[in-house]
């Protein structure tokens, strides 16, 4: 691809065969062309770059983080501060990422670091398709970095260069004042933005069909009441927007803007579409205590990025009995305040090995599982993990005379079994001819346990022979 | 004179009964064990109130028979239930097994007492529930009081099963709360079978103190898969008077 830089025609993006050839970006075309016979030269399109970057950002608004925006002409800035544990932790969620644009057949690096300025220098020098840089570690990251990756102005870098500065980490030894003299205030703003000392606020992206109500305020605004006050007048005016479109909100996003530019946000999440006034702003209000006013809030904006149509139910009303306030709702509340992986249905699944018996749904799936070994008695208490016993115990298959657990001597009145459970050879491969006999037992004190012994009690390839207490039974 | 008076007494007393206060005229669950529900006041575990439950002797630590017990219960409540708790050694599957089907119990994982405090207090004034489960250790006069006065205004049962880290903990049990009814189930031996194996789960239930009711121990099986407990086979031929103490005052 050719651009223009100046009066000169230069390369402004090459593919992989054009790499191996050795042209480079920033070469002159000419030159190039002169490289490989018959190069196929296109004309850039930045407008286009420019629109497809934005789309771009507004999918990652939607999917992963309310603040998110184009990071120069050639990147992403994601804050996913508080967003992560919905894709299993941060580089969880950095594979998702990765992967999603791969889908799209973009080719992408990913960094994750304290610091907006850190991760945009290590996403396009650090070299790694992707980095996660732990809380704290940025120095480390970045101080062995080239001066390009500091966001300047390109006659700095050179200057930079010339003085004989090849790393960041050089830079930032020097003393401040000599510097500065030099160079002007932008060069220390740039370290210290990467370093994370100086805050860099990240304005988001607004995706042009984006459901979206705001309010100015003359006077910043800081009591929680206020704040509480005005949360529910723009809900109602969002509200209002969704109604007139036919549509419900998945999640909403309100941002403050405080006067010293930081921008606090909250969002809310449900498991269907909503449009109850009363309903998101009570899910909203139940967050305002997360919100640090500051010196106050001068800007309040309300979106919803994540609709969906909402039909018109016909409610069932009788005379003799008040209609059922929807769960639904109840769940949304709970989920929003303590999080949503705290709440679940306990689903069945078709495996005999306890630890594998239940998967965790959300409380608004349908699903009613295997009910496979619904009829196998179970005890109400299961040990994770198991808790080793001393037994007395005849072999091959004669249930424990006695056993001490916990300190405790237990001699056993009554046994149950063996049920016999073999390991799930098709997950791993240490489960293979591996064998859990299970027994029922009922202590002197009316106490009934769950025990196994790991092994068929016979060969000791499908187990150790030890014993373990798995559960207690009512 | 007296006749009259005795009479206007009891004339009173219907009056103000009919006079439509809710919390007068609560509805019940009954256990379907004439033996414990003359215990209970209208004949029944009351609906719209708090009822805590522990385990005895080591049951104390794990709870096992005093989960299945609440379980029992709030399965017979016929609605969806919400089963808040902080150690995650409770097995999903067996809860089935005590009536309380997959379908019918959502399952809330608090971090800490108070957040599973406030989930059940959230729950209780919802309404949409007809039982929320607690597991905790600690339950403070006030925090009973809230969940008390939240499960009134909804009908919704509230159970609290304690559980504590360690046997001494245990006596925190005798400290009042606001709770209807205590209740307290211990492992007893099972059944003897006629071939070797483990018979169906007995309890001792102890009806630790009501309000405006008796109390008394019992004998029972565990639940069975409707969620209903009934009188140990060997008691249940005999007359109340030997299946369970003499009736105490309530503390």
């Amino acid at each position: 691809m050719q651009g223009m830089v100046g009066r000169r025609r230069v390369v402004t993006a090459v593919d992989g065969l054009a790499q191996q050839k050795g042209i480079r970006v920033g070469m002159p075309v000419a030159k190039a062309q002169i490289l490989i016979e018959g190069l196929e030269v296109r004309e850039a399109d930045p407008k286009a770059d420019d629109a497809a970057l934005g789309r771009l950002s507004v999918w990652a608004l939607r999917h992963y983080s309310p603040l998110a925006a184009p990071d120069g002409l050639d990147g992403l800035v994601i804050d996913v501060t508080g967003a992560a544990h919905l894709y299993g932790g941060e580089a969880g969620l950095v594979t998702h990422v990765l992967t999603q644009l791969e889908d799209r057949q973009i080719t992408a690096y990913a960094a994750l670091a304290d610091s907006w300025g850190a991760a945009h220098a290590l996403a396009r020098f650090g070299g790694k398709s992707s980095v996660i840089v732990a809380t704290g570690k940025t120095a480390a990251y970045i101080k062995d970095l080239p001066p390009e990756a500091l966001r300047l102005p390109p006659d700095m870098v050179e200057e930079l260069k010339l003085m004989g500065f090849d790393t960041i980490g050089e830079i930032a030894a020097q003393p401040r004042a000599p510097l500065t003299l030099r160079f002007g205030p932008e060069l220390w703003r740039r370290i210290d933005m990467a370093f994370g000392r100086t805050p860099e606020p990240i304005e988001p992206v607004e995706a042009p069909e984006l459901i979206s109500v705001s309010r100015l305020f003359a006077e910043p605004i800081g009591a929680a009441e206020t704040i509480e006050k005005y949360t529910r007048r723009l809900t109602e005016a969002i509200c209002l927007k969704l109604e007139n479109s036919g549509l419900g909100a998945r999640r909403l996003d309100m941002h403050y803007v405080r006067v010293d530019n930081r921008i606090e946000t909250i969002s809310v999440a449900t498991a269907r579409p909503v449009r109850d006034v009363k309903r998101l702003s009570r899910l909203l209000c139940d967050k305002i205590d997360t919100v640090a006013p500051g010196f106050g809030i001068e800007k309040m904006v309300l979106s919803a990025p994540l609709v969906e149509t909402l039909s018109v139910d016909q409610v069932t009303a009788s005379f003799s009995a008040p209609a059922k306030p929807d769960v639904a709702e109840l769940w949304d509340t709970l989920s929003n305040r303590y999080g949503p992986e705290r709440l679940y249905r306990a689903v069945p699944m078709a495996s005999d090995i306890p630890e594998r018996a239940v998967k965790r749904m959300p409380p608004t799936s349908q699903d009613r599982g295997s009910l496979r070994s619904s009829q196998y008695r179970r005890p109400p208490r299961l040990f994770r993990p198991p808790e080793p016993v001393q037994t007395l115990a005849a072999l091959p298959d004669h249930p424990p005379r006695a056993f001490n657990w916990r300190g405790q001597r237990y001699s056993v009145v009554c046994a149950d079994g063996p049920e016999r459970i073999k390991g799930e050879w098709w997950r791993t491969e240490g489960e293979a001819g591996k064998v859990r006999d299970y027994y029922i037992l009922e202590a002197e004190s009316g106490e009934r346990f769950w025990v196994f012994r790991a092994g068929d009690g016979v060969n000791s390839d499908t187990g150790s022979l030890n014993w373990y207490l798995h559960g207690k039974f009512d | 004179m007296l006749p009259e008076i005795s009479a206007r007494f009891h004339e009173l007393k219907a009056q103000i009964e009919r006079s439509g206060d809710a919390r007068l005229a609560r509805s019940v669950l009954p256990f379907e064990v004439p033996v414990i529900d003359t215990m209970l006041p209208n004949g029944g575990l009351a609906y719209g109130a708090l009822h805590e439950i522990a385990g005895g002797a080591h049951g104390a630590i794990d709870g096992a028979a005093a989960i299945s017990f609440a379980a029992g219960i709030a399965a017979r409540t016929g609605g969806l239930v919400l089963w808040a708790y902080i150690q995650p050694d409770l097995f999903a599957p067996a809860l089935a097994l005590s009536g309380l089907a997959n379908d019918r119990v959502v399952f809330f994982e608090g971090g800490d007492e108070a957040s599973v405090l406030g989930c059940c207090e959230e729950a209780l004034r919802h309404g949409g529930l007809t039982a929320v489960v607690g597991e905790l250790s600690n339950l403070t006069r006030v925090a009973s009081q809230r969940l008390q006065m939240a499960a009134e205004t909804t009908g919704t049962i509230a159970l609290v099963v304690r559980r504590w880290r360690r046997q001494v903990d245990a006596r925190d049990f005798g400290t009042p709360t606001a709770a209807f009814t205590r209740w307290r189930v211990t492992a007893l031996n099972s059944e003897p079978l006629p071939v070797r194996g483990v018979g169906r789960s007995r309890w001792q239930l102890e009806l630790m103190r009501t309000r405006g009711g008796g109390s008394g121990d019992f004998e029972v099986e565990a639940c069975d898969e409707k969620g209903a407990i009934r009188l140990s086979a060997a008691l249940a031929d005999r007359s109340i008077e030997t299946g369970c103490r003499s009736i105490r005052a309530a503390s």
